[in-house]
């Protein structure tokens, strides 16, 4: 197996790790809105400790981009513009407003910030729903690499569509994470019931999807991708279905595994490709022409395999001190 | 203006605003570090709580910054791709590794232990809790330093090729070795190891002069933060000065430029003021100290200083025709001349303070109004550091990798200025809108918050 192959791996495990652990996060904003004050105070508490650090997967996953397929790294971002400005904008929102939320006790003041959580949240799951389903669809690349399209090409209709699922999906894992963390029963029970509705339409959404992806592009061309996305339906109905019945922790684990294999599903689609031309299948990018040199795929293979372990280590040591559910006694921090 | 000036501009505001607390992030979380040090190694109970207390105090006023830091840097990793793709496959091969190797090796443990900082008081016990926060300033100035050999390959590349247009890397420890890395890092560090002391200093101050309950806690932090600034400003001034007469051999259009000297000279004279007219490559006015330029320089008051227009005759000769000249000298000088002086005068405040807390502290009253007045200066660090920056970046002009890469062909080919205006108006309002909610965040929570032995 050659390096760029290697490289093709670990961007898909970056993405996924991101999509699994900014996808509870943003969830856990979205779930946010239209709840009072003491529940989303318990909400920002359940992901307080790791946020930060769930979202140095997306920092990462984008860095090594950068590194292992710079051509990528440069057609992406200059296309995604605009994209990418709303998402920075939401995404400074978000990391301020966990912040400062708590310095001043007015109400006032937190309503403001907490929006600033719940629009933080919601806007980057609906941009990286929209850019996936451009990044499957194909873009118009010319032979340089260059985007020639607009910001506008970016928002048709099917690519909001996937926008919008990814919305709802993370709500979903989100809600699923929420029912692990929080004490109170009650609240707890809301939230399955929520998440429950949250997953059938995201279920009916993705079942479509699929169907119009099938025939529109060549997605479903490779049997492979079909079954790591039949297993990532199958999961998400579990989902469904622990939500329904109670049982937080198989609903978590589920959503997981749905969201984990989705992502690896869609990155299987792509190969080899990262970036489809529209215009041209031999202006695509793919992991030889975007790539860099040998020797720092060599080196970054190595730096790569003694710290992604490490860090799995320590985050899940993190996660194992914060494994006690939040009750809204904990809230003043 | 085109897509090319526009994401110029917006890339020196987001980094000189990323850049204001990125020293504090440096230097404050050494600082919040050793004070958790002091109170776990403390004795009596009322000195523990209130240890304590004021570790959490600054704490706090750290978390404000850090979100701010950490915010404002994820703008920075995305520039390089949405504004200057071009920049992106010229150099990704060289310049994508210090990036990812930043975001793997420091971003995670700082983002990762600065949760179980914040939230583990109860969950960890008292040294775990302090290593915590020692690793989340080891992870603040890893990061730092990856960043700088990035940046300092652009100032100065080695270590690599070129093969088929673009840059590749062939050394990866030259690359990290590289000595110009050795002036940036050094003096990056003491400049945030000055900022957040600084901050601290001012922060006491006022303390000191309007909260009695706490006075003599703060007393007692100002005298530790005066010895940890002026580690600071005298790290900052030597590894400047050994940087400027590194950059003598390095980059010696940059040096010329930040001290307007047009001619070679010998022994070169140092200009304390100029009117300098760039279409003219001369000062129209100047008051110059004789021999003293190449004092600077040389450590003794004879010998060669290049000038600039000199420098771009060899320019010419070595990368074809063209204007190798930075176009803001003027802008340089000046800057050259705030940050300078912005360390000069903090030196002495820091002294003078040192003088009142060590030699004179029964006096500390009859000087509590000068002390309430001293937030004033906080400016002062900021100044030095932001044009710092600016010397830098604006010295490695018209070039975006010296010798190999123009910034005017770095840009993003797809980009309009529409495109940058909006992003540009739009992130300097939000920039400037969080700046006031977190200055007020801090402000309220300073004024509110008492370091006494209650519970």
């Amino acid at each position: 197996m050659d390096l760029n192959i290697v490289w093709f791996i670990l961007i898909t495990v970056l993405f996924t790790g991101f999509f699994i652990l900014e996808g509870f996060d943003y969830g856990v904003g979205m779930m946010m809105i239209g709840r009072p004050k003491n529940e989303r105070s318990q909400f920002v508490r359940a992901i307080g400790p790791v946020w930060d650090g769930n979202e140095v997967w997306m920092i990462t996953a984008g860095g090594a981009t950068f590194a292992a397929f710079p051509h990528v790294y440069a057609t992406m971002f200059s296309t995604f513009y605009l994209a990418l400005f709303l998402m920075l904008l939401a995404l400074i929102m978000r990391g301020v407003a966990f912040e400062l939320r708590g310095k001043l006790q007015y109400s006032d003041w937190i309503n403001f910030w907490d929006f600033g959580i719940m629009f933080g949240s919601l806007v980057p799951a609906l941009l990286w729903g929209v850019a996936v389903v451009n990044l499957l669809r194909g873009l118009p690349i010319n032979y340089e690499m260059h985007y020639v399209g607009t910001f506008f090409d970016l928002l048709n209709p099917c690519a909001l569509v996937g926008g919008i699922f990814f919305v709802l999906l993370f709500a979903f894992h989100g809600a699923n994470f929420l029912a692990l963390k929080i004490a109170d029963k009650a609240l707890v029970e809301d939230l399955q019931r929520k998440a429950t509705c949250l997953g059938i339409t995201t279920l009916i959404i993705y079942v479509m999807f699929a169907a119009v992806a099938a025939v529109d592009t060549d997605i479903l061309a490779k049997l492979s991708t079909v079954i790591f996305l039949g297993i990532s339906i199958g999961a998400l109905i579990a989902s469904c279905a622990a939500a329904h019945a109670g049982n937080a922790c198989k609903a978590f684990i589920s959503s997981t595994l749905g969201i984990a294999f989705l992502t690896i599903g869609f990155f299987n689609a792509l190969f080899p490709r990262l970036m489809v031309s529209s215009i041209s299948p031999e202006w695509s990018l793919n992991i030889y022409n975007a790539a860099s040199t040998p020797h720092t795929l060599t080196l970054m293979t190595i730096a790569a395999l003694i710290f992604v372990p490490i860090v799995l280590i320590y985050q899940a040591w993190s996660y194992k001190i914060f494994k006690e559910r939040v009750t809204a006694s904990d809230v003043h921090y | 203006m085109d897509a090319l000036i526009l994401s110029r501009l917006q890339f020196a505001i987001t980094t000189i605003y990323h850049f204001l607390f990125v020293p504090v992030t440096l230097g404050l979380s050494i600082f919040v570090a050793l004070l958790e040090t002091w109170y776990i190694n403390s004795g009596s109970y009322e000195e523990r709580v209130k240890l304590k207390k004021l570790v959490k105090f600054f704490g706090t006023i750290f978390l404000i910054n850090f979100a701010m830091g950490v915010v404002t840097g994820i703008v920075q990793e995305f520039h390089f791709g949405m504004n200057w793709s071009e920049y992106a496959r010229f150099m990704g091969d060289i310049f994508g590794a210090p990036l990812a190797l930043e975001a793997l090796t420091a971003f995670f443990i700082e983002s990762t232990f600065i949760g179980l900082w914040i939230f583990g008081w109860d969950k960890l016990s008292e040294k775990l809790h302090c290593l915590c926060i020692w690793i989340v300033a080891f992870g603040s100035n890893l990061s730092a330093f990856w960043i700088l050999v990035a940046n300092s390959f652009m100032q100065h590349p080695v270590g690599y090729a070129i093969e088929d247009g673009r840059a590749v890397m062939k050394d990866f420890v030259e690359l990290v070795t590289n000595p110009y890395v050795v002036g940036e890092y050094s003096h990056a560090l003491f400049a945030g190891i000055t900022t957040g002391g600084f901050l601290v200093i001012v922060v006491s101050a006022w303390k000191i002069a309007t909260d009695e309950a706490s006075r003599e806690m703060f007393i007692r932090t100002m005298r530790r933060a005066v010895l940890y600034t002026m580690l600071g400003v005298l790290g900052v001034m030597g590894s400047g000065h050994m940087h400027a007469q590194y950059l003598a051999e390095a980059n010696p259009m940059k040096l010329a430029s930040f001290e307007a000297l047009w001619e070679t000279e010998n022994p070169a004279p140092f200009a304390v003021v100029a009117d300098i007219n760039q279409e003219a490559g001369r000062n129209d006015f100047e008051i110059l100290i004789p021999k003293m330029f190449s004092f600077m320089v040389h450590n003794s008051f004879s010998g060669e200083v290049k000038g600039i227009n000199d420098l771009q005759r060899e320019a010419v000769e070595k990368y074809g025709s063209g204007y190798y000249i930075p176009n803001d000298v003027r802008g340089m000088f000046w800057s050259f001349r705030a940050m300078v002086g912005s360390g000069g005068a903090l030196l002495l405040i820091v002294f003078v303070t040192g003088v009142l807390v060590f030699f004179c502290r029964d006096k500390i009253r009859e000087h509590l109004c000068c002390l309430k007045f001293m937030p004033i200066l906080l400016p002062l660090p900021f100044i030095a550091n932001s044009a710092g920056w600016y010397i830098a970046e604006a010295g490695r002009q018209p070039w975006i990798v010296v010798g190999l890469q123009k910034t005017a062909l770095a840009v993003s080919p797809n980009l309009s200025a529409g495109e940058v205006w909006i992003t540009l108006i739009g992130f300097t309002a939000i920039y400037l809108f969080l700046a006031v909610l977190a200055v007020f965040a801090a402000v309220m929570f300073i004024r509110r918050t008492k370091i006494t032995s209650e519970e």
